[in-house]
């Protein structure tokens, strides 16, 4: 007998799941993602694509593709590990701030106040994940190449504000801040996934509300292939991973 | 002591202005030329903010025990004791404000502080110690601001400001004043002890490094606070006072018996830690106390820490110091120094491991170098401008304060 089964795109069912969690009242949502590591091809696109999206400096470093090598020559074998902000629930960069410039929005992600960082780094130093980059005041043209490019100096709109970097002052946030991945908030408020998710040639990237049973990122997140990086520290990364 | 006190502070001009362009740029460009990066966010300057609280701290907790304690043998150093903890909490918190990305927003620490923070407990401490510490200096000196205010020049005109107008000299004054500091110091104590406490708790709360996140560190913190504290006096005693190896031979041995203890017990800590983490397979635990022992800054460990800071004077102070001044100012000299290696490698080697592994080698981005930290001219530059201002305080409090009491009060 014929099963006749609806194969769903999963970037449709991506974006049906996020119209369905922005119609929840903020609190009720838990915004979430499963890497599926097997489907990872270490092509770097997420990295690029938030580079690009954020507009980071050099140095200032949201999403990296973990390249590890195993093995002695001939048997060698690679594994790619991407990491955004793992947007822990518990998260151990929240506490340690003395000004309360990062915290934990009620939708689970965790979020800095640029006028309000101090610089300290402290979040740096409790991050387990490595997920933080303090930003240097570093252009790529700006003082390195005879032309500078517009790209280089252009805002961008994270938190839905316009974050201006200004190469003449240091003491001008973003510059002297820590940063950090906030899963494209300004891009989510407007329904719009983030731009690693977007952009991941294999989609390996699931993205979505994991308070919602029937969201693919949650079905995927109960998987027994699913499993969270350094579990053991208790921070309750919001970022699975499927092995 | 007007002209030791004209050399020190030529010493102190002159390192200011050595490390003026350093300033200047830290000031212009931020922390754009910094050698620290994102992997090893705190560094030099963090380390020597460590390391200069702490010797506030521990200069504060000896003068207590003058003017708490009533140990009389120490009397002749007690105003020496808080104005080395007022200069090194002064260069202390230059080195941690020029570290801030945003340094002009420090005041949020006041007015919105998170107090999960440690960092926010230690600011506040300080906050409090500091006035604490204005305000005990004051009493203890006012005897001398009175009868040296009633010359001519320029300082007993300074010193008939400092007054305040309050000149009362009488035995009921001086009694009160005597309560006074005791009641100050008495507060002081536990604030000094807390918040040298605070700063190794602040690191050791941080369950991302292991190898901060031990139960031992705050008290690691507070036991060298007071042996740094306590070499710093000792030095200052021995080498800086006018004839101190003859006239302060007693507090110079003194401060030496006090010293030797301390430097036992902090030993005993960091080899307590040595040895546990030796037997560890976590990669997290094992990697900075073997890259210490073993890495390219073998030195600092072996030669600065073990050599000059803890082996070397207890050591000397046993077997030298018992009798001769000049051998405890040695022993002290060297504790002094050693120290900065000791805070070196309570600060850096918490960066040594790779958060997620692999994660060290899968990208290249300037102020992201995992491993060897250099600190860079900027970074050098600042560091000898805020230990140049450090200097000049203190040569400005020997040429004008009554550092050393004729009569103290307590």
């Amino acid at each position: 007998m014929l099963v006749e089964m609806e194969v769903k795109s999963v970037t449709l069912q991506m974006y049906e799941d996020l119209d369905r969690a922005l119609k929840k009242p903020l609190r009720e949502r838990h915004w979430g993602m499963v890497i599926d590591t097997r489907k990872c091809v270490g092509c770097n696109a997420c990295a690029v694509a938030c580079k690009i999206e954020n507009k980071l400096p050099p140095g200032v470093v949201y999403n990296v593709v973990i390249d590890e090598e195993f093995g002695t020559y001939p048997n060698v074998a690679r594994r790619f590990i991407s990491r955004p902000c793992l947007q822990c629930q518990n998260p151990p960069c929240v506490p340690v701030c003395p000004v309360n410039a990062t915290y934990k929005r009620p939708d689970g992600i965790v979020v800095m106040d640029y006028d309000t960082c101090i610089g300290c780094r402290y979040c740096i130093s409790a991050c387990p994940y490595g997920a933080r980059s303090f930003d240097f005041g570093n252009f790529y043209t700006v003082g390195q190449t005879p032309e500078v490019m517009p790209w280089d100096v252009m805002p961008s709109f994270e938190y839905g504000e316009e974050q201006q970097r200004d190469p003449r002052n240091p003491w001008r946030s973003p510059i002297g801040n820590v940063r950090k991945c906030h899963f494209c908030l300004h891009r989510l408020e407007k329904g719009m996934l983030p731009a690693c998710v977007t952009t991941c040639i294999g989609q390996a990237y699931i993205f979505g509300d994991l308070n919602d049973p029937e969201s693919l990122v949650a079905q995927l997140a109960a998987s027994p292939r699913a499993i969270r990086l350094k579990e053991e520290l208790g921070a309750e990364p919001s970022v699975y991973y499927l092995l | 002591m007007g002209k030791r006190a004209l050399v020190i502070g030529i010493i102190g001009l002159l390192l200011l202005l050595a490390g003026l362009p350093g300033l200047v740029n830290r000031l212009t460009h931020g922390h754009l030329y910094a050698g620290y990066s994102t992997p090893v966010p705190w560094a030099l300057w963090v380390v020597l903010y460590v390391y200069f609280s702490g010797i506030s701290a521990g200069a504060f907790l000896i003068s207590s025990m003058v003017y708490v304690f009533g140990m009389r043998q120490f009397e002749r150093i007690g105003r020496l004791a808080l104005f080395t903890a007022l200069v090194c909490l002064l260069t202390a918190l230059l080195f941690i404000g020029l570290d801030l990305g945003h340094s002009q927003r420090f005041f949020l620490l006041f007015t919105r502080p998170s107090f999960t923070s440690p960092m926010v407990w230690i600011v506040w401490l300080y906050t409090v110690y500091f006035f604490l510490l204005l305000a005990e200096i004051w009493f203890v000196m006012r005897p001398s601001f009175v009868r040296g205010g009633e010359g001519k020049g320029f300082k007993a005109g300074l010193y008939r400001f400092l007054t305040f107008g309050v000149r009362d000299l009488s035995p009921r004054a001086m009694e009160r004043d005597r309560k006074i500091v005791r009641i100050l110091g008495t507060i002081g104590v536990p604030l000094a002890i807390a918040f040298s406490g605070s700063v190794g708790t602040a690191f050791a709360v941080t369950v991302a490094r292991a190898y901060w996140h031990t139960g031992l560190l705050p008290i690691m913190f507070l036991v060298s606070a007071l042996a740094s504290g306590g070499a710093l006096l000792t030095t200052i005693v021995a080498f800086v006072l006018p004839n101190g190896l003859g006239e302060h031979r007693e507090e110079v041995i003194g401060l030496g018996r006090l010293l030797v203890l301390l430097l036992f017990v902090y030993f005993l800590m960091e080899i307590a830690e040595i040895l546990v983490s030796l037997y560890e397979t976590v990669p997290a635990h094992f990697i900075p106390i073997h890259d210490q022992l073993f890495g390219p800054n073998w030195w600092i460990f072996w030669i600065l820490g073990m050599g000059m800071a803890l082996v070397g004077p207890m050591l000397i102070l046993t077997f030298l110091g018992r009798r001769s001044a000049l051998w405890t100012g040695i022993a002290g000299l060297l504790a002094t120094i050693g120290f900065i290696g000791i805070r070196w490698n309570i600060v850096l080697p918490g960066f040594a491991v790779e958060e997620l592994p692999g994660i060290s080698k899968s990208f290249f981005e300037p102020h992201w170098t995992y491993g060897l930290y250099i600190p860079s001219a900027m970074e050098w530059g600042v560091t000898l401008f805020s230990v140049g201002v450090g200097v000049l305080i203190l040569a400005l409090g020997f040429g004008l304060l009554p550092l050393r009491a004729e009569e103290a009060p307590a």
